[in-house]
């Protein structure tokens, strides 16, 4: 069904190289052809300059592609009628939140969305109280953005796109500021929007720990797709991960390993506890 | 060795007497000496960033004195100059760029310290190779058609360029790859075996500082919880758990085997170490 998906449809992207006069393109992506269900849990990764970001861009139209199409349920990005709705549709966080943070009260921040929708205000303030809830930020609804720290204000700009009530919800770098307990807890608060809400995730990062939870891993490299696949296999492929400088999580680099040396590791493994269970029960047989 | 950095009873304010007064730093003492490699580690919020914009004079103790390179900063005229002693990278260093190129952007801060344009383009090049870059091919360049990860390395290199003897870095892994993540290892590591240039540096991620570091500054909303060698924390399990310290996953399983009972070597320092730990467990069970 074209209705419930981003369509990615041999998608090219060139951008002209700064400052030079002449014919110097740059090629961010090299024909994509991706789809992306809804309620689907998508890990995006790539080194920096491998076209990430200017994929996530593409998927809510914020810019267009040079040659080929993105559909997102069924709407044309290039078509000025949908882009609204397709902004609601499909909710970004930048890399850096200030980048899209505008009001001087967290509160009105997140109110900002909402009130553009013309949703009436005991409308607003609900979605508002959920989407503190949900970021963890309700002591702090009164602050002024800029003197919050990077990680909060990182859970305020993922607050700010949550109220919407997007069905897609792209996060571009999300945990690179937060700390140990704010990245558990935002992987945590994305595994219940996803499972519970549906609301599918499409997951920026070059740390491959942040996707060991994601349904599928889309792997980019010079602006094409290098390797697609569930976690566990993409992460067992440690030599074609290394070539595009990119490494598998620890805790998959030992399974690998111990995996070489004979010890089989049951593929269902996501964290340190399970896997120190495993070893327990390897080493009482 | 001589000490570098040294804080007596720093207590910091923000915004006092309004209603967004909130106390970041309370009541912190620590001695670093030259030489040495400081991680700074702590929660999102805890006053890490506070704390090192200290260690340049841009911020002055709302009480208690702090001392860099031997004189106090409450001197305002010694602060004004300490920037050529005590470089800091900010957080997201690539944003604070403006030159129209790479070469004009690393030579800011030299072409401050009145030097021959000889001397200076030497400092530049140098820099520039220390961040992985090659100066004839990247010097003409302009920093902002660059991605973001270059243009930290480029903002990086401005710093560097100072030749100060103190850099502080405020999370200068965050957003990185892995290729700029060990290029910024690298980088410390040469630091560290140079012996007398100092490096304190931001992490929120134990994991990425723990094997460099000398010494580590645990911060927990505002207070100094820990100060003192890595092998000294690792060892304090319940400190870890509470300020949501992480160590690396193997060296994780190591300790909560370890922790069973069972027979592992705790003092690995990499993922080959633990693997091989493990296969020998493994191998005497079956036995």
């Amino acid at each position: 069904m074209t209705d419930h998906c981003i369509e990615l449809v041999n998608v090219t992207k060139t951008y002209r190289n700064g400052s030079d006069a002449g014919n110097n393109e740059k090629i961010a992506l090299n024909d994509i052809t991706l789809t992306i269900h809804e309620g689907e849990y998508i890990g995006l990764i790539g080194m920096n300059g491998s076209g990430k970001s200017t994929l996530a861009r593409l998927l809510n139209g914020l810019i267009k592609p040079t040659t080929g199409k993105v559909n997102v349920n069924g709407m044309d990005t290039r078509s000025p009628k949908h882009l609204m709705e397709i902004r609601r549709i499909v909710g970004m966080v930048f890399q850096n939140p200030d980048n899209q943070i505008v009001c001087p009260v967290v509160e009105e921040e997140i109110a900002f969305g909402p009130e553009n929708l013309g949703l009436a205000s005991d409308e607003i303030k609900r979605r508002i109280d959920w989407a503190l809830q949900i970021v963890g930020l309700e002591e702090l609804r009164d602050h002024a953005p800029h003197l919050l720290s990077g990680g909060q204000k990182q859970k305020l700009a993922i607050a700010s796109v949550l109220v919407m009530l997007p069905n897609y919800l792209i996060m571009d770098e999300p945990s690179s500021m937060l700390d140990p307990l704010g990245r558990q807890e935002l992987l945590e608060h994305l595994r219940i929007l996803n499972n519970q809400k549906g609301i599918a995730i499409i997951f920026i990062s070059h740390n491959l720990e942040d996707l060991i939870q994601a349904d599928r891993l889309v792997v980019l490299d010079k602006g094409s797709i290098y390797l697609q696949g569930i976690p566990r296999e993409v992460f067992a492929d440690e030599a074609k991960l290394a070539a595009i400088g990119l490494e598998p999580p620890g805790l998959y680099r030992l399974i690998n390993k111990l995996g070489k040396d004979g010890y089989d590791i049951d593929d269902h493994i996501k964290t340190v506890p399970e896997l120190v269970e495993a070893i327990c029960h390897l080493s009482l047989r | 060795m001589s000490s570098i950095i040294e804080i007596k009873d720093l207590n910091f304010t923000y915004q006092p007497g309004s209603p967004y007064q909130r106390q970041a730093l309370k009541n912190i003492n620590f001695i670093l000496n030259q030489g040495e490699f400081l991680g700074i580690v702590g929660s999102n919020g805890s006053g890490k960033s506070t704390l090192v914009q200290h260690l340049n004079g841009l911020l002055s103790p709302t009480s208690g004195e702090v001392i860099v390179c031997g004189v106090d900063t409450a001197n305002n005229e010694f602060r004004n100059q300490l920037w050529k002693q005590a470089g800091l990278v900010f957080q997201y260093p690539e944003q604070q760029l403006f030159e129209a190129t790479i070469y004009e952007e690393v030579a800011y801060g030299p072409k401050n310290l009145g030097l021959s344009e000889l001397d200076m383009r030497n400092r530049v090049y140098d820099a520039l190779e220390k961040v992985g870059l090659i100066p004839r091919e990247t010097q003409h360049l302009a920093p902002i058609t660059l991605s973001g990860g270059m243009r930290r390395r480029v903002a990086i290199a401005g710093i560097l360029a100072l030749q100060p003897k103190l850099i502080i870095m405020d999370e200068p892994m965050a957003g990185l790859d892995s290729i700029g993540r060990n290029l910024m290892l690298d980088l410390m590591k040469d630091r560290k075996q140079k012996g007398n240039e100092t490096t304190v540096m931001i992490s929120h991620s134990l994991k990425d500082i723990w094997a460099l570091a000398d010494k580590i500054a645990v911060l927990d909303k505002g207070s100094l919880v820990f100060y003192g060698e890595v092998e000294k924390l690792l060892g304090k399990t319940e400190l870890l758990t509470k300020c949501h310290l992480e160590l690396p996953d193997y060296l994780q399983v190591v300790y909560s085997l370890a922790a069973r009972g069972l027979k592992v070597n705790t003092t690995i320092r990499s993922i080959e170490e633990a693997s091989s730990e493990i296969i020998k467990l493994l191998q005497e069970a079956e036995l």
